[in-house]
């Protein structure tokens, strides 16, 4: 326990060291911080190479809906493979319109999938990424999906492929949900559990009772 | 004493080198029983299509056994698995790409309406694509259900007017 507690403050150290503005973030497991975009990579940094927080486990983001300012909060989590701990770290992006965030693809090459998975998904640019494409999604892809406004059931827009558009006259449609979402519930028997609609009283027929 | 020839085949000692058939029937008997799939293994499914080929199941017993990755060679395509936006575009070049005639059998819940899959980055249905002769329900269906799949589809091409649509074509 005492070793815990002195690797958790010369963490502490080690971040407040880098970034005076970084503040401790709430957080059931591991040690976290706020820090501020411009700090970022060099905490990062610090981490890696005085801390012995070698591996870059995730990179992520959480957007906090339109109505919050800050919307767009990036989310590090780094382990060490000497201390078998983790770390974690979260920036808030400067604007809720034009969300960008420093790359860490020059500290792990690793960083470049996950960064154009949340530039993907939520809209975040990173600056001096190399090669900052969808991932999942089409180039030409309209939307964000992971963002708050985004429905499950997806939003019309076209094919990536005009030639297959124009043979077969489809493209992306609002995914009929009959009363869904089909979501899981965890815990409990295996019969209750498996996905199902959790609201039986919409189809595509009756409009869903508000 | 004379006997009712019990025989099915073709018996060479009686009827010689000839063989008198209608065109549509020699035609379909020869579509359906040498119906080559194109597997277009997308998911989970494409486990139990997998499983379906193998001894186990074995699906040479119905002549469909060579598994062709090219569309070129190919006479049916198993679409197995989720097909998403992304992979849509793709599934439909191979289609167009496979010489005629052709077929389709959408395998599982998400080849045939989307599955559970009811979001932003999946096809819902194979369908809004390709036109599909057999629809096979399961998640995953089991290979039995795709050897049946695979019989009513022969039945199907046995009943085609395939010789004058040879002709008129
Ligand atoms: S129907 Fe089920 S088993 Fe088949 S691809 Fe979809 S999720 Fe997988």
């Amino acid at each position: 326990m005492l070793t815990r507690m002195t690797t958790d403050v010369d963490l502490a150290t080690a971040v407040n060291l880098q970034s005076p503005s970084a503040t401790p973030r709430a957080s059931l497991d591991c040690p976290a911080w706020n820090v501020l975009p411009a700090d970022v990579r060099a905490v990062l940094s610090r981490l890696r190479d005085t801390q012995g927080f070698d591996f870059l486990m995730d990179v992520t983001a959480v957007d906090w809906s339109a109505e919050k300012s800050p919307r767009f909060t990036v989310v590090w989590h780094l382990y060490s493979s000497t201390r078998h701990t983790y770390v974690r770290l979260a920036a808030d992006c400067a604007s809720n319109t034009e969300p960008a965030m420093p790359s860490a693809t020059g500290l792990w090459p690793g960083a470049n999938w996950h960064e154009r998975e949340i530039f993907d998904m939520f809209g975040i640019k990173f600056d001096d990424h190399p090669d900052l494409r969808r991932i999942l999604m089409w180039d030409a892809y309209p939307y964000f999906p992971l963002r708050k406004g985004f429905p499950l059931a997806g939003l019309p827009a076209e094919l990536s492929d005009p030639d297959i558009t124009a043979e077969t006259g489809t493209g992306l449609i609002s995914a009929p949900m009959a009363g869904g979402p089909f979501v899981a519930t965890p815990g409990g028997p295996m019969s209750e559990a498996e996905p199902r609609a959790k609201d039986e009283a919409w189809n595509e027929q009756r409009a869903k009772p508000v | 004493m004379v006997t009712a020839n019990s025989e099915l085949a073709y018996d060479s000692k009686i009827e010689g080198d000839v063989i008198v058939t209608r065109a549509d029937a020699a035609i379909n008997w020869m579509r359906a029983n040498s119906m080559w799939p194109m597997p277009m293994g997308l998911a989970c499914c494409a486990i139990e299509l997998m499983a379906a080929a193998s001894s186990r199941f074995d699906i040479a017993r119905f002549g469909a056994e060579v598994m062709r990755f090219s569309p070129r060679q190919s006479d049916c395509m198993i679409v197995a698995g989720t097909v998403t936006y992304k992979m849509a575009p793709v599934v439909r070049r191979i289609y167009d790409q496979m010489a005629a005639p052709k077929w389709v059998i959408a395998m599982g819940a998400c080849a045939s309406s989307g599955g559970m899959y009811r979001s932003y980055a999946t096809l819902q249905g194979v369908d809004r694509i390709i036109p599909v002769d057999v629809y096979i329900s399961g998640c995953p269906p089991r290979p039995e259900a795709l050897l049946d799949a695979l019989m009513k589809l022969q039945a199907k091409v046995k009943r085609e007017h395939s010789a004058s649509k040879l002709f008129s074509a």
